[in-house]
């Protein structure tokens, strides 16, 4: 089956900022893609083009394979999106604007709308000007995933939700996964990414600095090991493929590239171990990784 | 009336930040030292940050910041216009012949006197005072309202309030801070107003009066929008609401003014008061006194209602909505039309209410004049109609039909303001084309307007007819004139169509600058002296001179074909751009 979404050298300058620069980004049928990068990075500079909202400059977006700029109409009957900033109408009720944006797609799911208003705890009679922020992304998000749509689009979904509800998002983000759904997932939250993301992007500048499924990217990166043995190890500042090393009599603690695994092992083992303390890299890590060397 | 707002919004927010931060470092220094403000305290041994009013003196400074562009606009624009009035009226008229003549033909004509209210004698300061003086009172009641509804509850609404309210500020200071630069932004215009005067030599009492109630116009309507500010959560319909006590003022002595028997109308109006200062026939100070006792009413008023509810709540509750869409709302023209529907009953009520008090003022308009049969055959042939009584009709529906244009014009400008917020967002990542989406607003546009002059024909052919007895066939009649105005007001709303579509950047200030200049030379170019050719640049100088003229289609034909052009190369632009 042909990916979801396929980028390619995809470019956007407003005026003499060059907001997307070369970015790559492939989403395979049923995953949820992880697409992380800083502020001002180019995510959703992206998805707007991805939505058909502003044009390319050049490099080709291919979304379920048409063209989201000709193809926006059809494509959008497809796919839901919830966007990082929500503004509604201010006169018109939470309920009002959840049964719109569902009836221009198609119909409204009123079992599946009562279940998710239930979830998310949201009064939809109150006027749109009286929610507050996240209370307007639940109006957004509820609109979104009643749609059953094959492709969601999500922009920073979670970012005025408080944990019960970031809670019932990734629940929710869970089931749409079992039904074979499709998922874009732009977050800071790495922690959320973490959770539900089967694959990441992540892109820096208008660029993609890496991809893959989230355990190919934690094998290309470091291991923190931290050690108490039974005497001062040796050697081991000669050992390739370790950093941040730091040696207090018979504590060590180091950074070991996964290649230096095996030998940094060996050596502590002849100094004989007391504890060992190894964890496998955060996403936190990876991700602050590729920015401080980018930036340095 | 939302789109100078939607534009200024965008400066605001991008200063939003450093204002504030301005505003939390004078509130720190405020617990050393006195306000230097003349709004703060008046005793030194009160603790500022205490008192109901602290924090006046930094946000009036705030708004001086914010505003610095608009405000110097608007005294530019009221200054300039009343100073080029006088610099033609210096040349046009030195002779006290011309000028007696010009006095009397205004006199016997209703239309002038419905238009720009009656002259007080044949001086230069006379005819100038009867040629700018209540526009420029309603511009400077126009700047009250929106300057105080910018500073008060649109900051209120947007939640700016909230985070300066959440730093040593007294729950009046905002109020009185908008007051406070608004009375104080009228002062200066009435004070340019009298110097500019007096600079063209005319009497110095008179000038200082003309300033004066002109800057006390504006003050009064300052003090309405304070009191409609307090009433609802939006500021958009706080702003209507001001604008609409602003339109009442002036349709009041429209109807008064002509009549004599009708006269006490022209004193029930604020802008009747304006009128009758006379500043250069033996000024009545009185009035301004009025006014100024008015205005402080108003502020008393405003302030009252501020301490009786809550930060963003309005006086009249919000009630909850519905917990579901009705089965209509399901595309983009439906929703259109839940949102406008308010909007359009109110300016239906509006258009009708005028029409039908216009109208019946027609009546008896030729019986009540003195006028000689020269000056009765000049203001016929000017106006290219058969009696007076149409001369008359034909200036209301005029006037009525820029109104309609500006209708349009708001609403097609809704189509800027929702993307700008990021609505459009919303509905275009649906399964909605730009173009289904753009023509929802621009059919109620044009439709509206097309509704609103029917309805103006109507009303004003039911209040003539009704006294003169011949309702069905002025009905009829006045029903072809207000619609025959209808294809100019669709060249101004498919304007702005293009507007949207070409120049997103300066939509809103430029399609409410050209229906400004468009109004200002439909309504007075003719007796401002310009060229035929300036006057031919309007749409409206092409309609047909109705009621009572011929009726000739093809100008009609063609206002539609240049309207239908731009509202189609808006839409195409529209469809072909990036959204921003």
């Amino acid at each position: 089956m042909s990916a979801v979404i396929e980028v390619t050298g995809l470019r956007k300058a407003f005026g003499r900022t060059q907001a997307l620069d070369g970015l790559e980004l492939h989403v395979a049928p049923g995953e949820v893609h992880g697409f992380l990068g800083p502020n001002g990075a180019g995510k959703t500079t992206t998805i707007r083009v991805l939505l058909g909202l502003i044009r390319a400059d050049g490099g080709t977006a291919r979304l379920l394979g048409a063209d989201p700029w000709h193809e926006a109409v059809s494509l959008h009957r497809r796919l839901a999106y919830v966007p990082g900033d929500v503004t509604l109408w201010p006169n018109l009720s939470g309920g009002e604007v959840i049964d719109l944006l569902a009836k221009l797609r198609g119909g409204v799911d009123e079992k599946r709308k009562a279940v998710l208003l239930e979830k998310f705890e949201l009064d939809p009679t109150k006027k749109s000007r009286a929610y507050s922020k996240g209370n307007r992304q639940k109006v957004a998000l509820i609109a979104a995933l009643s749609a059953g749509s094959e492709l969601l689009i999500l922009d920073e979904p979670t970012a005025g939700l408080d944990p019960l509800m970031e809670a019932a998002f990734r629940e929710c983000v869970e089931e749409e996964r079992r039904d074979g759904r499709t998922v874009l997932l732009s977050s800071h939250i790495l922690s959320e990414v973490e959770a539900l993301c089967d694959r990441v992007t992540i892109i820096r500048a208008g660029r993609t600095v890496d991809s893959g499924a989230l355990a190919d990217l934690r094998h290309l990166s470091r291991t923190s090991v931290r050690a108490e043995l039974a005497r001062p190890p040796a050697g081991l500042d000669q050992l390739p493929g370790l950093h941040d090393l730091d040696i207090e009599g018979t504590r060590v603690s180091c950074q070991a590239d996964n290649s230096a695994l095996d030998e940094l092992l060996k050596r502590l083992t002849d100094a004989g171990v007391r504890s060992l303390v190894s964890q496998p890299p955060t996403l936190e890590e990876l991700f602050l990784r590729h920015y401080t060397d980018a930036t340095s | 009336m939302t789109a100078p707002k939607g534009r200024a919004a965008d400066w605001t927010e991008e200063r939003q930040e450093r204002g504030t931060s301005d505003l939390r470092d004078e509130g720190r220094r405020q617990g050393k030292r006195e306000w230097g403000g003349g709004w703060g305290p008046g005793g030194a041994r009160e603790q500022s940050s205490a008192h109901p009013l602290a924090g006046t003196g930094t946000l009036a400074k705030l708004a001086l910041r914010r505003d610095r562009i608009f405000l110097v606009i608007w005294v530019y624009a009221l200054v300039g216009s009343l100073a080029s009035t006088t610099y033609s009226y210096h040349h046009l008229f030195t002779a006290a012949g011309e000028r007696a003549s010009l006095a009397h033909s205004i006199l016997a004509n209703p239309s002038f006197l419905a238009l720009s209210g009656p002259v007080y004698g044949d001086s230069l300061g006379a005819l100038i005072v009867w040629k700018a003086g209540l526009f420029i009172a309603v511009g400077a009641g126009l700047l009250g309202i929106f300057a105080v509804i910018r500073h008060t509850r649109a900051d209120e609404e947007a939640g700016r309030l909230e985070l300066v309210g959440a730093t040593v500020v007294g729950r009046f200071a905002a109020l009185a801070a908008a007051l406070a630069v608004t009375i104080g932004a009228c002062l200066v215009v009435g004070l340019l107003l009298a110097v500019v005067q007096i600079a063209f030599r005319l009497p110095a009492a008179g000038s200082l009066a003309l300033g004066a109630a002109t800057a006390l116009a504006g003050c009064m309507f300052a003090g309405v929008a304070a009191v409609t500010a307090q009433l609802t959560e939006s500021a958009r319909t706080a702003r209507g609401m001001a604008i609409s006590v602003l339109g009442l003022a002036y349709l009041l002595r429209a109807v008064g003014d002509p009549a004599p028997a009708l006269s006490w109308l022209s004193w029930v109006s604020p802008l009747g008061w304006i009128e009758r200062v006379q500043p250069y026939d033996g000024p009545r100070w009185w009035l301004l006194l009025v006014c100024a006792a008015v205005t402080v009413a108003l502020a008393a008023a405003a302030a009252v209602l501020a301490g009786r509810r809550d930060l963003g709540a309005g006086l009249v509750p919000a009630r909850p909505g519905r917990p579901d869409a009705a089965g209509w709302l399901r595309s983009p023209l439906t929703l259109a039309w839940r949102l406008q529907r308010g909007g359009l009953a109110g300016w239906m009520l509006a258009f009708a209410l005028s029409a039908a008090v216009l109208g019946a003022a027609a009546k008896g308009i030729g019986a009540t004049l003195n006028s000689s049969p020269q000056a009765r055959t000049d203001i016929l042939r000017a106006g290219g109609h058969t009696g007076l009584v149409d001369a008359y009709l034909a200036i209301e529906f005029a006037l009525l039909s820029v109104m309609a244009a500006a209708f349009g014009v708001a609403t097609v400008l809704r189509l800027h303001a929702d993307e700008a917020e990021g609505r459009a967002e919303a509905m275009l990542a649906g399964p909605v084309s730009r173009i289904r989406w753009a023509a929802a607003e621009v059919v109620w546009a044009m439709g509206g307007i097309a509704l609103l002059m029917a309805l103006a024909g109507v009303c004003s052919g039911l209040g003539y007819g009704a006294r003169t007895g011949a309702i069905g066939p002025e009905v009829a009649r006045q029903l072809a004139a207000a619609l025959a105005q209808v294809p100019a007001a669709w060249v101004l709303a498919g304007l702005a169509v293009a507007l949207v579509g070409l120049a997103p950047r300066v939509t809103v200030a430029a399609a409410w600058t050209v229906l400004a200049v468009v109004a200002l030379v439909d309504l007075l170019g003719r007796s401002l002296g310009l060229s035929q050719w300036v006057l031919d640049l309007t749409p409206f100088a092409h309609v047909p001179a109705l009621p009572g003229g011929t009726f000739t289609a093809t100008p009609l034909i063609w206002l539609t074909v240049v309207a239908a052009g731009l509202a189609v190369a808006g839409l195409a632009a529209f469809r072909r751009r990036d959204l921003t």
